[in-house]
């Protein structure tokens, strides 16, 4: 049923793999809640983590899922990330290469780098973040967390809140929120908003420039973090007023008389996108998140490097 | 490695059958073409040929003037590894060109007299005719006017800062003042850097689903509409490079029909290809201006139809290997089109009869000599012969491995194509192309 050794993003994976990819994740977090968490299963694989832009969270999350798979992996950082080291890339790959691995989890800050990766190597690839393209194990994450909340994705509604054009974490959300049956909707500063994106992701996606519209709309929030260079980058005026018009606080939502499940992919900028106090809150799901973080990975690294849902099982 | 061209003097030659169309002349019927000496020395439906003189059957053929390019990059001086004037020269002549104008983004730029000659002086080791075009302004800095006088003197036939905009309205109003006493035309790459940022591909639906910046085609109207206005105010001649916008074309109509003096040209890839074919992020699909929506490549072709758009020119921009062969944001822009640039003519709009041949012909031959004031080539009894034959049913395959280009960076490698070179006849020599 998997359909390719790689993971690239989420646009065009169909329902069916997304399906299998959470429901193995499942299994896989009841491993992790056994007093030895970890299975024999890729014993053997050899996995290297590419990280070409710092992010510890994804990086570590990524880690302990190999270790709990029993996979040999090693990581690999650098922060000469810029764009402009280009050919650091395609060098350190034709090294791999040689190294005989089986898969590699690459971060990177330009859209497209495991694209790029996937044209070069036989291994499997699985992107742990393209620049402002995609992060789609962040979005099973994601999904994964609202199933164990809701129950079903089906008719869901879920509104993603912050820096919608820079934001991979968006993008991957949106293709796979849509595909598994829920309504999405897009809420942010005109300026932190993509071109035409009912055109992009699909005619049937809501957009909201007032976050307390958002807020009576939706069942969930997914809010992005800010980044803070977007201010002098011109695209808003200052972060002052982004936390005053966009920033969740309770005291919106008891406007808006709603009990709201909000997302964080962290780290939170507290007081700016989210209020410190409702990051802790009860509405809060964002530790939820981190620990399905790793069953998730384990679930793609299982996959694609051949396994299926049925030996997982029987694995246990 | 490129391939070497052998091209071989051929002072006697009689061309019989083929179908002849000069656009300059209104010809379009199959005649014979007798040369002596590198000169037409008679164009009849029957010529009885002379002992000596070698002949080509050409009854599948068309025979038009030798094709022009007014925009390549031929990087001499300075990134001699990627593209020279020579190899530049070879591809082109490939691709059915005799004559060729280099931009002047070299490094350094093209901005000073001693340069335009080193690379007019290049040019003359070859069958096809190079005219350099000059910087507009010291550096391409956009901060002061290149010696205009001077540079047409060496032999530069247009002024350009191609690679960006000339910088401010004041410039290129003084740049087409001062230009204009010489009757030569501004070429304007039109791109408002403030809105095109750091983009690597066209702003829109594509560009939102891939996650890379996006340059908006308002970059490129906001110039044109710029550079119309100070172009009716001084009375001075406009050129707009590269083309591809539905706005630009618009504006470009708008500007002829209040009878300011501007042109335009449009590239094959941006008629060919929209910002689809960046789905994948292969780095051969990253141009500047970048490829455009699907409306923008309709109203383009619309523009060369109602011949809003005069001219065809490639933009061929070589670029190695090395530097195309990584993530999309982090390559250079340009793809190479000298030898891939009849073929999509002829298959894109010729044989789906968007243009007729002779107007497709005229895009590059008549037009762009026309608006460099170049004498033309044209196929008339006293003139110099400047000739290219072709097919324009014969399919091939683009095999980049074969260019005569340095460099390979083409979106259109494997592609099948009809219109293939068969030879070329110019500076009493010719060329026939081997892979025909
Ligand atoms: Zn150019």
């Amino acid at each position: 049923m998997i359909v390719s050794k790689h993971l690239l993003g989420l646009a065009g994976v169909r329902r069916e793999e997304i399906s299998i990819i959470l429901q193995t994740a499942q299994f896989f977090k009841e491993v992790l809640n056994r007093p030895i968490p970890k299975v024999p299963t890729l014993r053997g694989k050899t996995i290297v983590n590419l990280f070409f832009e710092n992010s510890t969270r994804t990086r570590i999350s990524f880690e302990l899922a190999e270790k709990r798979l029993s996979a040999d992996s090693v990581s690999f950082s650098t922060t000469g990330s810029s764009v402009a080291k280009g050919e650091t890339l395609l060098d350190t790959v034709r090294n791999l290469e040689a190294m005989k691995i089986d898969m590699v989890v690459i971060r990177h800050s330009a859209s497209g780098a495991p694209h790029f990766l996937a044209t070069l190597i036989d291994a499997g690839v699985i992107n742990a973040g393209d620049g402002r393209h995609e992060h789609p194990t962040q979005a099973l994450l994601d999904m994964m967390t609202l199933l164990d909340k809701f129950g079903t994705l089906e008719g869901l509604k879920v509104a993603i809140v912050g820096d919608i054009a820079h934001s991979r974490v968006a993008r991957s959300n949106i293709h796979g929120l849509r595909t598994m049956g829920a309504k999405v909707a897009l809420c942010g500063p005109a300026t932190l908003l993509p071109r035409e994106p009912r055109e992009a992701f699909g005619n049937d996606i809501e957009i909201f420039t007032n976050v307390d519209d958002a807020i009576r709309w939706a069942d969930a929030l997914n809010v992005l973090r800010l980044q803070l260079e977007r201010q002098a980058g011109g695209l808003l005026p200052s972060i002052r007023e982004y936390a005053n018009y966009f920033g969740i606080t309770r005291r919106r939502l008891e406007a808006a008389k709603r009990d709201l499940v909000i997302m964080h992919p962290g780290p939170i900028n507290r007081g700016v996108e989210l209020e410190s106090e409702l990051a802790d809150s009860e509405f809060s799901v964002i530790l939820d998140q981190v620990t399905n973080g790793v069953a998730v990975r384990m679930a793609v690294l299982y996959l694609k490097s051949g396994g299926d849902l049925e030996v997982a099982n029987g694995a246990g | 490695m490129s391939r070497s061209l052998i091209t071989q003097p051929c002072p006697h030659l009689l061309v019989r059958g083929a179908r002849v169309v000069d656009p300059g002349l209104g010809i379009d019927q199959t005649l014979d073409v007798l040369i002596e000496n590198g000169v037409i020395k008679q164009v009849a439906p029957h010529i009885q040929a002379p002992y000596h003189f070698e002949m080509i059957p050409a009854a599948e053929l068309v025979l038009t003037p030798g094709w022009f390019d007014m925009h390549v990059h031929f990087r001499e001086p300075g990134r001699e590894d990627e593209e020279t004037v020579l190899t530049g020269c070879a591809a082109a002549l490939a691709g059915g060109f005799t004559g060729v104008c280099p931009m002047p983004n070299t490094s350094p730029a093209t901005d000073k007299a001693e340069i335009v000659k080193a690379i007019i002086a290049q040019g003359r080791q070859t069958m096809v005719d190079v005219h350099p075009i000059a910087a507009a302004t010291k550096g391409r800095e956009g901060k002061e006017p290149t010696e205009i006088a001077e540079l047409v003197d060496a032999g530069a036939v247009a002024f350009s800062d191609d690679g960006c905009s000339v910088r401010t309205a004041e410039l290129v109003r003084r740049v087409m003042e001062y230009a204009g006493m010489y009757q030569k035309p501004l070429i304007e790459h039109a791109e408002d850097e403030s809105l095109s940022l750091k983009g690597a591909m066209n702003e829109g639906v594509i560009a939102t689903r891939l996650g890379l910046p996006g340059m908006p085609a308002i970059a490129e109207d906001i110039i044109v509409a710029r550079d119309l206005l100070v172009a009716e105010y001084t009375g001075g001649r406009l050129h707009i490079a590269h083309l591809s916008s539905r706005r630009a074309v618009e504006l470009v109509r708008w500007g002829k029909s209040r009878g300011i003096a501007v042109t335009a040209e449009v590239t094959p890839h941006h008629f060919t290809l929209n910002h689809e074919a960046v789905i994948g992020f292969a780095t051969n699909t990253k141009m500047n201006p970048p490829l455009r929506s699907p409306e923008d490549v309709e109203a383009v072709i619309a523009g060369l139809q109602d011949n809003t758009i005069d001219v065809i020119a490639t933009d061929h921009a070589p670029h190695s290997a090395e530097e195309k062969n990584v993530e999309y944001a982090a390559a250079p822009f340009g793809i190479i089109g000298l030898e891939t640039a009849m073929g999509l003519i002829i298959s894109r709009l010729v044989l789906t009869k968007k243009l007729s041949l002779s107007q497709a012909v005229e895009k590059v031959t008549v037009a762009p000599r026309r608006i460099l004031n170049l004498p033309q080539a044209e196929i008339k009894v006293g003139q110099p012969a400047n000739l290219t034959l072709f097919s324009l049913e014969k399919k091939w395959l683009v095999d980049k491995s074969k260019f005569y280009s340095k460099s390979r960076n083409t979106p259109f490698d494997g592609w099948q194509l009809a219109g293939k070179v068969f030879g070329v006849y110019h500076k009493g020599q010719w060329w026939a192309n081997p892979d025909f």
